[in-house]
């Protein structure tokens, strides 16, 4: 097992070196001078000057994309131009409200989703099933920022049962902080939803039509206990393996969640940065986020092993 | 679902004539044939019952299209117009879906905005497919490249669509044809996925080895013998290409970094309007429905689209 981990682990070195060069290139590809484009439309040609030399603009090309692996490596993700912090500092400030997100988002959307889709299949064709699947299809076509702010209607602007906007940390309590953030993570989460119920529905449809199902009921066994030992244990892969690649639905949408919501996390400062033409917190944003999206299936890969035994590396 | 459908459909059509009892002296009917003596309502009855699915999403997508083609038609003003005065006015019989903080009437702004997503939605779609087919064949049938440009795309599907959408519009003008690339480019890698897949199983089928016999070469072997095997899944996927391509399209508005604030677009109304969700929710909300109906529709067409072309 543990060879196994160190060797996808070094996989992973030559897919993110994509992301990086695809990263570094984004500068590059897009027409026009970047230089001139950060630089703004008011700037002087000193301005323009001095924002080349500091992104590297005025060396040969080759060296621009050595100079700039050669600091991912070090861990060094540049300064900002607006604040003229360190990005990795700037990240690392705005990490907790995006994690925290996230996270409770991806709880809600598991716990609800899968015995959503374990009842939908068990109950195939029944009033419950459709129900389940119109919930999923329309669930997966639903805006994320409409559908935060029709939520902030209801339950902020309405009935004043929770706050509109805002964050606040964990330490300043737990419950302020449970309390703003569960209009977000709803909201977040129903994309993320409606993906797993539906693959959780058609991987338990392929398993229940197993002879070791009908064995299981014919043994007299209750219900629940062979939907989810016996059925949901043996259809958990493509489960798992939906659970890692939605991820990414779920980075997008944090960043247009914490701006109905004004979450102080990464997508409120990459956006910022977007209007500030502030270049290299927009590189280093995409750079640590995708290298979580590629760790986060790294472990789903690892996971593999532990639902199905018969998978060996 | 299909099951209920499936029984209805015997009950239809004329009723099957039992082959015992033919007239005398008559050949009996060729039950294959059975289908032909179907009035046309009959069968578009029979065709809508097998296909929910499809046929709503048809009808609905039909009407917004409808709508967005002939906006000036539909009762609708001019959408730049600006009458402060009658700013932020809720939903009257003037203005059915209020006004916003300019006082441009939503309901006109919102049935014009319908044009800027679905011409989105249709060239990202066509786009994406024509590149990422093209890309996707010759990845796909050419060993040596296959390798290297997966572990490329790999690489490329890991950076989450919606930021890399956004880190190229910081670096353009905001325009319709810009938003249209920013959102093709994350799309490109997806594409290609799809048609290497296809083609890696369909290289070693019998029917290209025997065309290989014949001494046709790859190109005619692309043309005529992998991509005719390859509509049903790409059509299937040009569909979910079209609806999140209009989601984040009006996603990028809404962040400030997509369509251009002279146009009315979807988006760009719900930018508007979010400052003024608690005095002017209707600004916000108008927009957002007609948003999720396409989206919706677009989605129901997809998967009306896979069950009928049997596309896994």
């Amino acid at each position: 097992m543990f060879p196994e981990i160190l060797r996808r682990l070094v996989a992973t070195i030559p897919v993110m070196g994509v992301v990086a060069i695809a990263v570094f290139a984004l500068l590059h590809v897009t027409p026009g001078d970047p230089a001139v484009i950060i630089a703004g439309d008011y700037a002087t040609s000193e301005d323009i000057a001095k924002i080349r030399a500091k992104l590297g603009l005025d060396q040969p090309f080759l060296t621009q994309v050595g100079i700039w692996l050669g600091r991912i490596v070090r861990g060094d993700l540049g300064t900002s131009i607006y604040s003229g912090l360190p990005v990795a500092t700037l990240i690392g400030q705005r990490a907790e409200a995006t994690i925290a997100l996230t996270l409770f988002a991806m709880v809600i959307s598991v716990s609800v989703a899968v015995p959503l889709g374990v009842l939908a299949a068990w109950k195939k064709g029944s009033l419950v099933d459709r129900a389940v699947m119109v919930f999923a299809v329309s669930g997966f076509s639903m805006p994320t920022f409409w559908l935060g702010f029709v939520l902030v209607y209801i339950f902020a602007v309405s009935f004043h049962w929770l706050p509109v906007q805002g964050f606040s940390p964990i330490d300043r309590g737990f419950w302020p902080f449970l309390r703003h953030l569960i209009l977000p993570a709803v909201t977040l989460s129903l994309v993320y939803m409606a993906l797993i119920a539906r693959m959780t529905r058609a991987s338990m449809l392929g398993v229940l039509n197993e002879d070791y199902i009908r064995t299981a009921f014919a043994k007299g066994l209750a219900p629940r206990w062979v939907l989810v030992r016996h059925a949901l244990k043996n259809a958990s892969l493509p489960i798992v393996t939906i659970i890692g690649i939605g991820f990414a639905l779920l980075i997008g949408g944090a960043v247009v969640t914490e701006s109905v919501f004004a979450l102080p996390g990464l997508g409120r400062l990459t956006v910022d940065a977007i209007i500030r033409r502030d270049y290299p917190v927009i590189q280093g944003v995409i750079l640590v986020v995708s290298g979580v999206y590629v760790l986060i299936n790294l472990v789903v890969d690892l996971l593999y092993v532990v639902l199905d035994p018969r998978i060996k590396y | 679902m299909s099951s209920s459908i499936h029984v209805l459909n015997t009950s239809l059509g004329g009723g099957l004539r039992p082959p015992s009892e033919p007239p005398p002296g008559i050949a009996p009917a060729k039950p294959a044939l059975e289908a032909e003596h179907l009035s046309r309502g009959a069968r578009i009855i029979r065709f809508v019952r097998r296909q929910p699915t499809l046929v709503v999403g048809v009808v609905v997508l039909a009407i917004i299209a409808l709508g967005g083609a002939f906006a000036p038609v539909w009762w609708t003003g001019d959408p730049l117009e600006m009458r402060p005065i009658e700013r932020l006015t809720s939903p009257v019989a003037g203005h059915w879906f209020g006004t916003d903080n300019f006082g441009r009437d939503v309901y006109t702004r919102t049935i014009y905005g319908t044009r800027v997503s679905l011409i989105v939605g249709a060239t990202v779609s066509i786009l994406g497919l024509l590149i990422g087919t093209t890309l996707g064949l010759v990845i796909g049938f050419y060993r040596r490249l296959d390798a290297v440009m997966m572990r490329v795309m790999d690489g490329l599907m890991a950076i989450p669509a919606i930021l890399l959408a956004l880190a190229l519009m910081a670096l353009m003008k905001t325009s319709v044809r810009n938003v249209i690339i920013a959102l093709v480019i994350p799309e490109i890698p997806r594409v290609i996925r799809v048609v290497r897949a296809s083609v890696l199983s369909l290289r070693e089928h019998t029917m290209v080895e025997g065309a290989r016999a014949l001494g046709a070469r790859t190109p005619r072997i692309l043309m005529f013998y992998i991509l005719p095997a390859l509509a049903a899944p790409l059509i299937v996927q040009a569909t979910y290409i079209c609806a999140s391509a209009i989601l984040f399209e009006a996603y990028l508005s809404f962040l400030g970094a997509g369509t251009p604030p002279h146009i009315p677009s979807w988006g760009n109304i719900m930018a508007e309007g979010k400052t003024y969700v608690q005095l002017a929710f209707w600004i916000i909300l108008f927009p957002g429905l007609f948003l999720a109906l396409t989206v919706l529709a677009i989605n129901l067409v997809g998967d009306g689209l896979r069950e009928t072309l049997d596309v896994r």
